[in-house]
């Protein structure tokens, strides 16, 4: 258990884990605060599990989105759907959402079931969808106002907390502008701040970063990080890998509906890859052909349309055999494993087609 | 399903309007003015001075008045369960985001019809006023024509958001304009008695809520006798509202959490 310190903005902002009464923003100290939710004494132990899934699955007419998937997320991590476009991780989210039915299989969001108590459930979840859905029309402020109104919290409350997270999102001298002239980074961000209006205990975000720039990225990024040291519960999608590496502490690795792997992002890597990457690019048409003769020098080869990539242990080592063999690739890069050769190991496939 | 939820979605309309009202607040005032002026004023005078004149036994102004106030409302309610609620679902999804919180699909529904009834009555208030402005009617006959012309734009709110949520794209909305609701704006009895219609077309006149709105508005403010019990007209509309609003509830499930 990682030690948590408080961070005095999140602290500001009464975030659940930071709250009155629990000046330590421990989780130990915090579930003794909390008032228990309904259904805690049927489904258990609330700390071991905020999402519990088991054989969850969702079809749309013949199509099936998801098929028959289990996983739990923990109060305080940052769990991840790495996978790409239509492996249903948005449905997954929609469905953790309390927003979409269930075809099949059972699912608990903290500790209560969507389809019964869809409406208390989504009280204290916070969404950040894939589109920047906000009101144009609306300024910054009036964003956050009528979001705080749908769950009943009074202007007051409202506003104090708008100018905290307007703090936190590094919109505060935007506060009073219209939403539509803003960058596309700034909008995630109130997004991200409009999730956070009702001090959820568990933060959604469907592919957060998808569509921005890198610098956009990476603020955003850094914005995360934050709430996640604050110990928010954190689930995010995203078919980037260095997105699920960077702020996952678990993740379970999606491919059409399925789970194809589950675990933290370096347990993953050393279980599915090997330490480091050699990745050879030879003249169009001939990878797949040097590849066959690269075979003994790797522990495993994988041939894509444009490189031909070797797995070991030592990057530097295999490049040398492979010059020493005669070959004569027209570029190389060593590099460390990633959860995109996982991916590719698992599925055949890349993340990003 | 919880008051509550529809009076928020109600102020998030309201919010929303201060900060867009400009876009529509001219055509509110400046419809009733035109329409009054050509065809009340203008027309009105030939008809009078014809043979119009005796048949109706009234003013053509007075007439038609009353009647325009309740195609206006069908108009407002068009325009307001259309466009704005494919925005809602489309184009910013907005009611996404809605539905992201503890408000369901049945509130977001009834807060939506409940915003576009604040802005038939304001429409038609105005309406009401400008009549009197031109003396087409009294004050109390104007206002009289309200409650009828705000249940008119209602059923139609309801049925066209219905309408609008199963729509893939925004090509139905115009040929929702341009084959229902023109068509409806002209032969409904807003303009002349339905009576003038060829006779088989007077069945099909009977059928449409507007045909039953400009019914009530026009008796109702005018005091003349009904050719249907006003009653069936009441609950013929209310009948539209409910249906409509059952139907949008459901499209809009299938359209938005499916």
């Amino acid at each position: 258990m990682v030690n948590r310190l408080p961070h005095p903005d999140l602290a500001a902002l009464g975030h659940p884990a930071l709250r009155a009464g629990n000046p330590t923003g421990t989780r130990d100290v915090e579930l003794g605060t909390r008032d228990p939710p309904l259904g805690t004494s049927v489904y258990g132990r609330m700390a071991d599990s905020l999402v519990q899934a088991r054989n969850l699955t969702k079809h749309f007419d013949e199509l099936v989105a998801v098929d028959s998937i289990d996983f739990d997320v923990h109060e305080g991590e940052a769990f991840g759907f790495l996978g790409p476009n239509g492996a249903g991780k948005s449905s997954t989210m929609k469905m953790i959402g309390s927003v979409s039915p269930l075809t099949a299989g059972t699912l608990q969001v903290l500790g209560m079931d969507p389809a019964r108590d869809g409406p208390k459930i989504r009280a204290r979840l916070g969404v950040v969808p894939q589109d920047d859905n906000l009101d144009q029309e609306l300024t910054v402020y009036e964003n956050l106002l009528i979001y705080g109104r749908y769950f009943g919290l009074s202007k007051s409350v409202i506003d104090e907390r708008a100018a905290e997270l307007l703090h936190f999102a590094q919109l505060e001298d935007r506060r009073d502008s219209p939403v539509e002239p803003l960058s596309g980074g700034m909008k995630r961000r109130l997004v991200i701040a409009r999730g956070l209006i009702n001090q959820p205990d568990l933060l959604l975000l469907d592919e957060p970063t998808t569509g921005l720039d890198p610098q956009a990225r990476h603020l955003l990024w850094d914005r995360l990080y934050r709430l996640k040291q604050q110990g928010v519960t954190l689930i995010i999608t995203t078919h980037y890998m260095d997105e699920a590496e960077q702020l996952c502490d678990r993740l379970v690795i999606m491919d059409k509906g399925k789970i194809a792997a589950e675990g933290a992002p370096r347990d993953l890597i050393e279980e599915y890859s090997s330490r480091e990457v050699l990745e050879l690019r030879f003249p169009v048409g001939t990878q797949s052909v040097n590849a066959e003769h690269l075979a003994d020098i790797a522990q495993k080869t994988e041939v894509l349309p444009d490189r031909v990539l070797l797995y070991t242990d030592d990057a530097d080592h295999a490049h040398a055999r492979v010059l020493e063999a005669g070959f004569e690739p027209e570029s190389t890069v060593s590099r460390r494993s990633t959860l995109e050769d996982v991916f590719l190991r698992l599925t055949g496939r890349t993340l990003v087609d | 399903m919880t008051i509550a939820g529809s009076l928020r979605v109600v102020e998030a309309g309201a919010r929303v309007y201060r900060r867009t009202w400009r876009g529509s607040v001219i055509s509110t005032f400046l419809n009733p003015v035109l329409y009054l002026l050509a065809m009340g004023v203008g027309l009105g005078e030939l008809v009078d001075e014809g043979t119009g004149g005796a048949s109706l036994d009234l003013p053509y102004l007075t007439f038609l008045a009353p009647g325009l106030l309740a195609a206006a409302a069908m108009q407002a309610a068009a325009g307001d369960a259309s466009y704005p609620v494919m925005a809602g679902i489309k184009w910013r999804k907005t009611y996404e985001a809605v539905l992201a919180t503890p408000v369901g699909v049945p509130e977001l529904l009834v807060g939506h019809l409940g915003w576009v009834t604040l802005r038939l009555t304001f429409v038609s208030v105005v309406f009401a006023g400008v009549m009197t402005v031109f003396g087409a009617t009294t004050v109390m006959e104007g206002l009289a024509a309200v409650p009828p012309a705000v249940l008119t734009g209602l059923a139609f709110a309801a049925a066209i958001t219905a309408f609008t949520a199963r729509l893939k794209n925004e090509s139905g909305l115009a040929s929702l304009f341009r084959f229902g609701i023109v068509p409806l704006f002209l032969f409904s009895g807003v303009f002349f008695p339905i009576a003038q219609l060829p006779d088989w077309i007077e069945p099909f006149a009977y059928l449409t809520p507007l045909w039953h709105g400009v019914e009530l508005c026009r008796r109702l403010a005018l005091g003349i006798d009904y050719t249907v019990n006003p009653l069936v007209s009441v609950a013929y509309l209310l009948a539209w509202v409910v249906v409509g609003a059952f139907l949008a509830v459901r499209l809009l499930r299938r359209r938005l959490i499916a």
